[in-house]
């Protein structure tokens, strides 16, 4: 089963290779993973994107606990949270097509933020099926590169995760 | 007045109470060996630094203080990763001391640079590379508490060549503030008057004690709770000398060499109460049908050793001397009770003493070769109950823990984990420089010994009396022992086709040594030995293919033993 992690750790050397370290010395597997600075001083926060069954995803919980670089972990699958994602989207555009990919850009509420005469790049955001769905749709014109950020999550309700 | 970074360095190891360290020096860490030179800390100098750490390591093993290592950038970093590892299987504290080119050169393939932060990522409880000289001594305050605290383990300081050498106002910190680190000491009351419960209901119930017992130093307080409820207990290899083995209520060791009764005692438990042990595959075997009808509690500081390997019926995480003693308390308040469970266990304990008959560890005695494992209870018959035995890794540790009978706190010391050779000898000058009046044994193979025999150096320098004794039977023998059970005597690679003079080799290095070919030279010798001051090596010719039983083979559950005829 899917889970998304958010793990609060130290901004300091190395600890995103401790954390990568333990996923693959123990053969845990990231699906993704993003990491970034936090409004707390010397706290970064990483949301990790995991599957596992119960027992291999208390040992991932209980493992990146016991690293001293890690603050706080929150399994959020639980939990009633809202995740996010980033993708920018080159896709190949005829004459013919143009009008059909700015439809589809509308309909999803993405953006074009770049045009040549044969792509528009498209930025969009939302949660990760969002962005399957404006794949799928985009793909018989030909896409012809994907980058996304992986998923961001935070907990929905006024309470907030720190450290 | 400042201080500079090797200065304060020192003077933080002070702080710490240290006042041993061994290793080695270089180009990287010659600022700190310049400042040890009329330093007021011992320097023991081993003659390799794999050997630095393992002596540490003896040294924390013994005293439960942490060890401590120094060793200079690049190869000197990189030769104690087999130490650094062997310590972190048995979660022993170390603090590892590794100098680093200066930090502008960091990155650039410097000479003598290696990564070894990153090397020994997976292998330390936590490292730290110091990039500014503010930080220095916060990280040594850090450093020994992280080795020390919570499940123990190595830890390991790159100090860069630059920082040694700038100049700052020494101030040591007085407290340690880590927002990642809050290890729980104290056992959950409630789950320990579940544990206190289930017991109460066990008919059949076994204590399953690991190494645990001797790093939180709670060896009375399970002596008292084994004598209170008169559970019996199966030690691992790494708890043999946290119980008593000569206690009536000491089943021996369990697992992959362990005696029948206490593997069959595991096999047929209703109640497993882990305490301190991890569940290693060494000890479960065929891991579904280890203590297959048993509820299991089990006790740890590490909450990820518990649920790693097997489903557990009740955790509890905390540090076993407080939750044995709460256990112990919680007793003390169902005298009653107790008493009736007490009676329920006649049954049991008859049990345990039909399997104890019917297979006590044995061996077939000879009159015309010398048996290691005669070898081994002869060393325990002439030397004192707190003598120290360190082992090396093969058959010899086996017997040793199968036949030496320990009966005092952390009196044995042996790789478990990481199954490291060329552990023992130096672990034992380390236990030596601990404790220099008490008898210190290494007792290795001639395989093992030649993986650090450079330390008979140190020892001689030091004038260390740690005894060797090998038992020689001129291979590789735990692995022969395996291609002959389970590869048709196919011995790929495991006959020692040398013949080693070892006493010579001893006498090179100016150590006292003796040969033993004869049965009843063995005691003879083992008396001159421990009557000769100074190291002296004892090399015995044993019988060449012994094999260590009992025996689960691989992938098999532990009643599954190959038992001695
Ligand atoms: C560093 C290292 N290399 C290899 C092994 C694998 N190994 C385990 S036991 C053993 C044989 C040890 O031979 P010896 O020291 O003579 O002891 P014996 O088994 O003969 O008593 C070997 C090679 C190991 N444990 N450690
Ligand atoms: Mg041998």
């Amino acid at each position: 089963m899917k889970h998304t992690i958010s793990v609060l750790v130290e901004n300091e050397f190395g600890v995103l290779s401790r954390i990568s370290g333990l996923f693959s010395g123990r053969g845990f597997n990231i699906e993704s993973l993003s990491v970034a600075p936090t409004l707390e001083p010397n706290t970064s926060r990483m949301t990790i994107v995991t599957t596992g069954d119960d027992r291999i995803l208390e040992q991932i919980t209980k493992q990146l606990n016991k690293l001293i670089s890690t603050i706080k972990v929150v399994d959020f699958t639980s939990k009633d949270f809202i995740a996010r994602e980033l993708a920018l989207i080159k896709v190949a555009t005829e004459a013919e097509t143009r009008a059909e990919a700015l439809r589809i850009v509308d309909i999803f509420r993405a953006k074009v933020i770049d045009v040549t005469p044969k792509t528009y790049t498209i930025e969009i955001t939302g949660a990760p099926g969002k962005i399957n769905g404006i794949l799928e749709l985009l793909r018989p014109m030909g896409v012809k590169e994907v980058v996304r950020s992986g998923p961001v999550v935070i907990g929905r309700g006024a309470k907030g995760v720190a450290g | 007045m400042k201080l500079t970074g090797s200065q304060i360095l020192l003077e933080s190891l002070k702080c710490e109470g240290v006042d041993t360290i061994f290793g080695y020096p270089g180009g990287a860490v010659i600022n700190i060996y310049d400042d040890l030179y009329d330093s007021s800390i011992n320097h023991i100098l081993t003659r390799h630094e794999q050997a630095a750490v393992h002596a540490a390591d003896g040294y924390a093993r013994c005293t439960g203080r942490v060890g401590v290592v120094i060793a200079t950038s690049g190869p000197g970093a990189t030769n104690t990763v087999t130490g650094i590892a062997t310590a972190y299987m048995d979660s022993i504290p170390l603090v590892i001391i590794t100098g680093q080119v200066p930090t502008p050169l960091i990155g650039n393939d410097a000479f003598q640079e290696a990564d070894i932060c990153g090397i020994t990522r997976p292998c330390t409880k936590h490292n730290f590379l110091v990039k500014n000289i503010r930080d220095l001594a916060r990280t040594v305050k850090e450093a020994f508490y992280i080795a020390r605290t919570g499940r123990p383990g190595p830890v390991l300081i790159d100090l860069p060549k630059d920082i040694q050498v700038n100049t700052l106002e020494f101030n040591y910190p007085e407290t340690v503030e880590l927002r990642g680190y809050k290890p729980t000491y104290s056992g959950n009351f409630r789950q320990i008057e579940k544990a206190a419960k289930m017991i109460l209901e066990a008919r059949r119930p076994v204590l399953y004690v690991g190494g645990g017992i001797n790093l939180s130093g709670a060896n009375a307080e399970l002596l008292a709770l084994a004598e209170l409820t008169r559970i019996p207990v199966a030690t691992t290899l790494m708890a043999m000398s946290a119980f008593p083995q000569r206690h009536p209520l000491a089943l021996g060791m369990l697992g992959m060499h362990g005696t029948f009764c206490a593997n069959m005692s595991v096999t047929e438990c209703d109640l497993l109460i882990a305490i301190g042990s991890r569940f290693d595959d060494r000890v479960t075997g065929r891991i579904d049908s280890f203590a297959e009808k048993a509820k299991i509690i089990h006790v740890d500081i590490d909450p990820t050793s518990i649920k790693k390997n097997v489903a557990v019926d009740l955790p509890i995480v905390g540090d076993l001397l407080d939750v044995l003693s709460k256990l112990k308390e919680s007793f003390d308040q169902k005298t009653e009770q107790l008493g009736v469970f007490r009676e329920q266990l006649r049954e049991w304990q008859s049990d345990i003493e039909t399997w104890r008959e019917r297979h006590p560890m044995a061996y077939q005695p000879s009159d015309t070769v010398i048996k290691p494992q005669y070898v081994i209870q002869k060393l325990r018959e002439f030397s004192n109950d707190d003598a120290i035995i360190t082992t090396e890794v093969g058959q010899h540790q086996m017997w040793t823990a199968q036949f030496f009978s320990f009966s005092q706190p952390r009196t044995f010391l042996t790789s478990g984990g990481l199954g490291t050779m060329g552990f023992g000898l130096p672990a034992a000058l380390g236990a030596q420089v601990a404790f220099p009046e008490r008898q210190v044994i290494d007792i290795s193979g001639d395989g093992s010994f030649q993986m650090n025999s450079q330390e008979l150096a140190t020892l001689v320098q030091y004038q260390l009396p740690v005894k060797i004794v090998i038992l020689n039977n001129n291979y590789l023998g735990m692995v022969r022992q395996w291609q002959q059970m389970f590869f048709d005597k196919r011995y790929s690679q495991t006959v020692m086709e040398l013949p080693i003079d070892f006493v010579k080799l001893a006498e090179a290095y100016g150590a006292v040594g003796f040969n033993a070919t004869q049965v009843d030279e063995v005691e003879t010798v083992i008396q001159k030995a421990f009557a000769t001051p100074g190291p002296v090596l004892i090399n015995f010719k044993v019988s060449r293919e012994e094999n260590v039983l009992p025996m689960v083979p691989a992938g098999k559950a532990i009643h599954e033993m190959v038992l001695a005829s």
